[in-house]
């Protein structure tokens, strides 16, 4: 297209001139003055130390144990909240990922949304968090495994904590609601990787997948990163799991989606990648709005306690992560492509909440619109990158979460500042902490990648070998909804040829057997 | 008897109906197509890929008329249906062998 030759250049200096100026005022930011507040504090101290009698109320183990009890009763009814914010958010994904693609998939794909927080639930509790937060080795827990059985004496924190569960006994809450908060996560995980395996993946394959990844896959990077495992020990920083979460999540995905192949009809004779349009771009950005919702819970809850100092400030990171990313994949998508796709710009708000959930408790504000700001950016380079190497992904899942994911992380070590969340990360490189933790950051996502990627090919292999994982050809045309669940999503609708009739109108014509595909099988079945 | 067959704007239906049934015609069949003629489609981006947009949502209207009428039937649809714009549409007159009337078996003329 001609008309985009010089958009190129005017975006990349429109871009370039944003990130420069933001990045100017994230640099010269002064450090924030001392909360006023603990001025009358001291002013009391001091007046109690001169005249003792002048007390008002004598401090006794009672009024102690008030006090503690309803931090502990905060902090849960925090903690819990925040993990159904994030409940919701599999609703998030469930519209987005059956608005992205056609309604002849609509059902298998609510399904496997559905299904999946059911197994992850499962899973989690009888294994899963068993070894990612259970005392071990550096690779896995080894301690309390089964059902969340192991000893405990939560909301105990620190040095007064006696159990199994250690690394997470900084949380000042009872371990139902640790478990809850963490269950939540874990199903986002799996979730994520339902997307980028849609309108070809028998359910089955899925459901099982599901099941060895968050029993096995998800709580060990966990337990590297959160449970205490070699990355936490490395000083890697992930604060509320860009990349145990979704760069997990990301790696799984974009495994199935190689194993798979992609879809009849993405990619025509010649290997150009067609247009396969989602069926309802209202739910699709239903769904986008409830994820950036269920982000409320997702980044603040991380704190895992009524931490007013922190829980405003990450839900603010977050949000403008959110809205910086939206408004550059808006521009990115208008001067790459012509026109400001809407299921880019949603793609992009969701590139830039994934981006900023390791750094939001790290990190000022003006550093999120940074991040935001290139996530953005990134997604919609990504979406073409991946059409561009055959890798089918109809809602844009690795994009999103797997690149988004790692970027993020990589941001810890950039742009993370020790007065916000002191002793933790310190200063990463652009505040003058050196590589030390970009380092650690680095090495974090190699491992997780290395091991993900292996382990999530080895299951869908062993998945494929045994049952196997994606439908019959004639299956795919006829849509997943009747082959693998017997439904039809609309019943009452004839179904209609798309304006992208290039796809369906002549079958024959566009075939293209997928990658690793039975051609002579592809070619027979759609013939008839 | 002839068929004919009007592809017009599926905008411009209602003011075909009434000019039709203004002038006597008691009866048509329509129906939702797509199409392109002369006029060359555009091609759209969907996530960075190319797919042209050739076919136009028109609406088809069919009228079973007396030999006679024919002309003036198409007369009719031409002004009701005309914008002057590229994309009014065609209409095609075809000769019909027989016509029957399911609810009482009559044919011919008085089937109309």
């Amino acid at each position: 297209m001609g008309r985009l030759k010089y958009r190129w250049v005017f975006g990349i200096v429109v871009i370039g001139l944003w990130i420069a100026v933001s990045a100017v005022f994230s640099i010269a930011q002064e450090t924030q003055a001392p909360q006023a507040f603990s001025e009358p504090v001291k002013a009391a101290d001091a007046a109690a130390k001169e005249d003792p009698g002048k007390t008002p109320v004598p401090f006794t183990q009672a009024l102690s144990d008030q006090i503690g009890g309803a931090k502990v009763a905060l902090d849960t009814v925090w903690t819990l909240i925040a993990g159904m914010l994030v409940f919701f958010m599999s609703l998030g994904f469930a519209s987005v990922e059956s608005g992205l693609c056609r309604a002849k998939n609509t059902v298998t794909i609510l399904a496997k949304n559905f299904i999946v927080f059911a197994v992850a639930s499962i899973a989690f509790l009888v294994l899963g968090w068993g070894i990612m937060f259970g005392d071990g080795n550096p690779f896995f827990g080894t301690q309390g495994l089964w059902f969340v059985g192991g000893a405990d004496n939560s909301p105990l924190t620190g040095d007064a904590y006696k159990g199994v569960y250690s690394s997470i006994n900084w949380t000042g809450v009872p371990l139902w609601s640790k478990f809850f908060f963490q269950l939540v996560f874990a199903a986002t995980a799996a979730t994520i990787v339902s997307g980028a395996v849609a309108e070809r993946i028998r359910f089955g394959a899925f459901y099982i997948f599901s099941f060895l990844m968050v029993a096995m896959i998800y709580p060990v990077v966990g337990h590297w990163i959160w449970g205490g495992g070699w990355a936490a020990k490395l000083g890697m920083f992930d604060f509320a799991g860009s990349t145990v979460v979704h760069s997990v999540g990301g790696w799984a995905a974009l495994t199935g989606a190689m194993v798979l192949g992609p879809r009849i009809g993405k990619y025509n004779r010649e290997g150009r990648a067609m247009p396969i349009p989602g069926h309802n771009i209202a739910l699709a950005t239903l769904g986008v709005f409830v994820l950036w919702f269920g982000w409320f819970g997702f980044n603040p809850g991380s704190t895992m306690a009524a931490d007013a100092g922190a829980i405003g400030r990450i839900a603010v990171a977050t949000n403008t992560a959110a809205a910086a990313a939206a408004i550059s994949a808006s521009i990115t998508a208008w001067l790459l492509l012509g026109k400001p796709d809407l299921t880019m710009i949603l793609n992009g708000s969701l590139a830039g909440l994934v981006a900023i959930t390791a750094p939001c408790a790290f990190v000022s504000i003006p550093s999120s619109l940074l991040v935001g700001l290139m996530a953005g950016f990134l997604v919609v380079v990504s979406v073409l990158f991946f059409d561009k190497i055959k890798v089918d992904d109809p809602v844009g899942a690795i994009s999103v979460h797997l690149v988004c994911g790692i970027f993020g992380t990589i941001c810890v070590g950039l742009f993370a500042q020790d007065q916000f969340t002191p002793g933790t990360t310190g200063n990463g490189l652009f505040f003058g902490g050196g590589i030390k933790l970009l380092l650690a950051q680095v090495a974090g996502v190699i491992g997780v990648g290395a091991f993900v990627f292996t382990a999530s090919m080895v299951f869908w292999k062993m998945i494929d070998a045994i049952i196997g994982v994606r439908v019959s050809a004639e299956e795919e045309i006829e849509g997943l909804d009747i082959g693998e669940h017997g439904n039809i999503a609309y019943p009452d609708f004839v179904p209609a040829m798309g304006r992208g009739t290039v796809i369906v109108s002549s079958m024959g014509e566009n075939l293209k057997a997928p990658a690793g595909y039975r051609a002579a099988e592809l070619s027979k079945e759609a013939g008839s | 008897m002839k068929m004919v067959e009007a592809i017009v704007k599926p905008f411009k239906l209602d003011e075909v109906k009434e000019a039709l049934t203004k002038a006597g015609i008691q009866g048509m069949t329509i129906e939702e197509v797509k199409g392109f003629g002369r006029q060359k489609g555009h091609t759209e981006l969907y996530r960075g890929a190319e797919y042209s947009v050739d076919f136009l949502p028109k609406v088809k209207i069919a009228i079973l008329v007396p030999d006679d009428k024919a002309e003036k039937v198409a007369k009719i649809i031409t002004e009701s249906a005309r914008t002057g714009k590229i994309g009014d549409g065609k209409i095609f007159v075809s000769t019909v062998d027989e016509v029957i009337r399911i609810r009482t078996g009559e044919k011919g003329a008085e089937a109309i």
